[in-house]
């Protein structure tokens, strides 16, 4: 690889240009630029070169990135996706609000109230420590089962249930990470202007706190909008479902790849906000 | 490769352990042992106990008795698991074939091979007493109105949506076992699967399970045959082919189907 040296160094310039220092530094960003772009090239090429060489390649194509079933599957898929949106759209809020409660349990200081504290405490770890596919059964088939008529017995309800159970639990510890983040001189201060406890949590505490987490926040969301695909085991026809009938009809699992693109299509651009959130708060705090 | 396999031949055709009639010698992944592969778990009346080994279930006789047609003795039939999803993956498969009620269709066709059919399926409703107190009947209109479930990896999702047409989008499962458990748990009334399967579970698994009816395998435009299911130009299938040929023409298929699915007749028909 190639690279003109076309150093802009010992050129003095009078002090309204950049200095010497500002084009050298301006020179090294543009190589290392240029090196990037032509490893990532290098490596992008070979992997294009190479893997369609391998022995089997022919049947993984014809299995993973079949034009024809894509095309067939895709709309199809997009339509399943609309029912992962809801249930996400009608999930997070509930689960903001219970793991913010499950946090102010876990955060009471009057030893009267230690019961609450305790079953923060003891849900936070019950439902962080067991899989989401399992509460998602246990409640979906479990509590309907107990005889409850319809429409109550919906999987979508207790779907949902199970979801904002697991979820809230790790919201919960994410609040109560950012409430105890908050100097303890604050209460004391809060305090001596006569604040009431819960006016300290309320107008002092939380509103810093929940600031402080939103990135934190912002990346459970993304890992629940994923898991709302398991809601599939219990009967809702969401895009994971709606892909694995056709992968079994068409025995073919480029729906898949076809279900994957467009979980990739939302949960990117999330992702790099919450990168971005992350990176405007570490450099306000320095 | 080609080198291996002759030489794996003729060191077996020296040890003169050989029994493979001429079609099938040779064929198979492991020379001289038939690799067969089942579900995990295999149910019944396909296996019975999950121990296909035991000759005993419908299956099991059937994959004996066309591994003996292509001259395996019994103690050269060795038996795998694999799920769907591991039978239709591409690549080297570890089986020879695979039978755990294998729907044919043209798509699936096109990823993997199927043998000649060994079973025409009926589908069948299944149901409880419950739902058939509150005014369930055996036909179109009434199970119109049903609130539906399917099992996600079989054809009786399409089956559903041609011949049935529910006025509610049907909720689909991952396997049977849900989908008794969503119809215990009351969120759905009533469940499509092959009259076989559907006969097991309204006997073993449903405590007030009820076969509302079947619908006859020629109903449908594109009637369900279960095919033994191998890797795409496996050469073997000739030699499953011919065997199942065999085996349908001097009737010792029908004879099978007669000793393990007899239950499924006198099933009502839905009109």
């Amino acid at each position: 690889m190639a690279l003109a040296d076309q150093g802009g160094q010992g050129t003095g310039r009078p002090a309204p240009g950049p200095t010497r220092r500002q084009i050298y530094e301006a020179e090294v960003r543009r190589r290392s630029n240029l090196i990037a772009a032509g490893s990532t090239l290098t490596v992008l090429i070979l992997l294009i070169v190479l893997i369609p060489m391998a022995p089997g390649w022919e049947g993984v194509k014809k299995s993973f990135f079949n034009a024809e079933v894509f095309a067939r599957t895709f709309p199809g898929l997009l339509e399943a996706f609309l029912l992962d949106v809801a249930i996400f759209a009608w999930s997070a809020p509930l689960i903001f609000i219970l793991g913010l409660l499950i946090a102010l349990c876990r955060d009471v200081r009057k030893p009267a109230l230690y019961p609450l504290r305790l079953f923060g405490i003891l849900y936070t770890d019950i439902f962080r420590g067991i899989p989401v596919i399992l509460v998602i059964y246990l409640v979906g088939f479990g509590v309907p089962g107990l005889g409850l008529p319809r429409p109550w017995n919906s999987p979508y309800i207790w779907g949902t249930v199970a979801l904002v159970l697991t979820y809230a639990a790790y919201v919960a510890e994410v609040f109560r990470t950012g409430i105890e983040s908050i100097h303890q001189s604050q209460r004391s201060a809060a305090a001596s202007l006569g604040l009431s406890s819960s006016d300290t949590m309320r107008f002092v505490i939380l509103p810093q706190a929940i600031r402080r987490v939103v990135p934190a926040n912002m990346n459970l969301f993304i890992a629940l909008q994923k898991d709302v695909a398991l809601l599939s085991f219990i009967g809702p026809v969401e895009i994971f479902r709606q892909a694995g009938v056709y992968k079994s009809l068409l025995a073919n699992f480029t729906p898949y790849v076809g279900a994957a693109l467009i979980f990739l299509a939302i949960t990117i651009p999330a992702t790099r906000y919450a990168d971005y959130l992350l990176a405007k708060q570490s450099k306000a705090r320095s | 490769m080609k080198l291996v396999t002759a030489t794996a031949i003729l060191s077996f055709a020296a040890s003169g352990a050989s029994a493979q009639n001429q079609c099938a010698a040779g064929k198979t992944i492991d020379d001289g042992v038939l690799t067969v592969a089942t579900g995990n778990p295999a149910y019944y009346p396909w296996v019975m106990d999950d121990a296909p080994e035991s000759k005993q279930g419908f299956e099991a006789a059937v994959a004996y008795a066309v591994a003996e047609r292509m001259g395996f003795a019994d103690d050269q039939v060795t038996w795998v698991r694999s799920s769907f999803d591991q039978a239709i993956q591409p690549g080297a498969k570890d089986f020879d074939f695979n039978l755990q009620q294998y729907s044919i269709t043209p798509e699936r066709d096109e990823i993997v091979d199927f043998s000649a059919p060994y079973y025409s399926a009926a589908m069948a409703v299944l149901t409880r007493q419950v739902i058939v107190d509150l005014g369930a009947e055996a036909n179109i209109d009434a199970l119109r109105s049903l609130k539906w479930g399917a099992d996600a990896n079989t054809t009786a999702v399409p089956m559903l949506a041609e011949v049935i047409a529910p006025e509610s989008d049907p909720l689909l499962y991952g396997d049977n076992a849900d989908v008794v458990e969503a119809m215990k748990a009351g969120q759905i009334d009533a469940a499509l699967f092959d009259l076989p399967t559907a006969l097991y579970l309204s006997a073993v698994v449903l405590d007030d399970g009820v076969i509302l009816g079947q619908f006859p395998a020629e109903r449908s435009e594109s009637p369900d045959q279960f095919g033994m299911l191998l890797e795409e130009g496996n050469p073997l299938k000739e030699c499953i082919d011919a065997a199942i040929a065999e085996m349908t023409a001097d009737g010792s298929l029908a004879a099978i189907e007669a000793e393990w699915l007899s239950e499924t007749t006198g099933v009502p028909v839905i009109q």
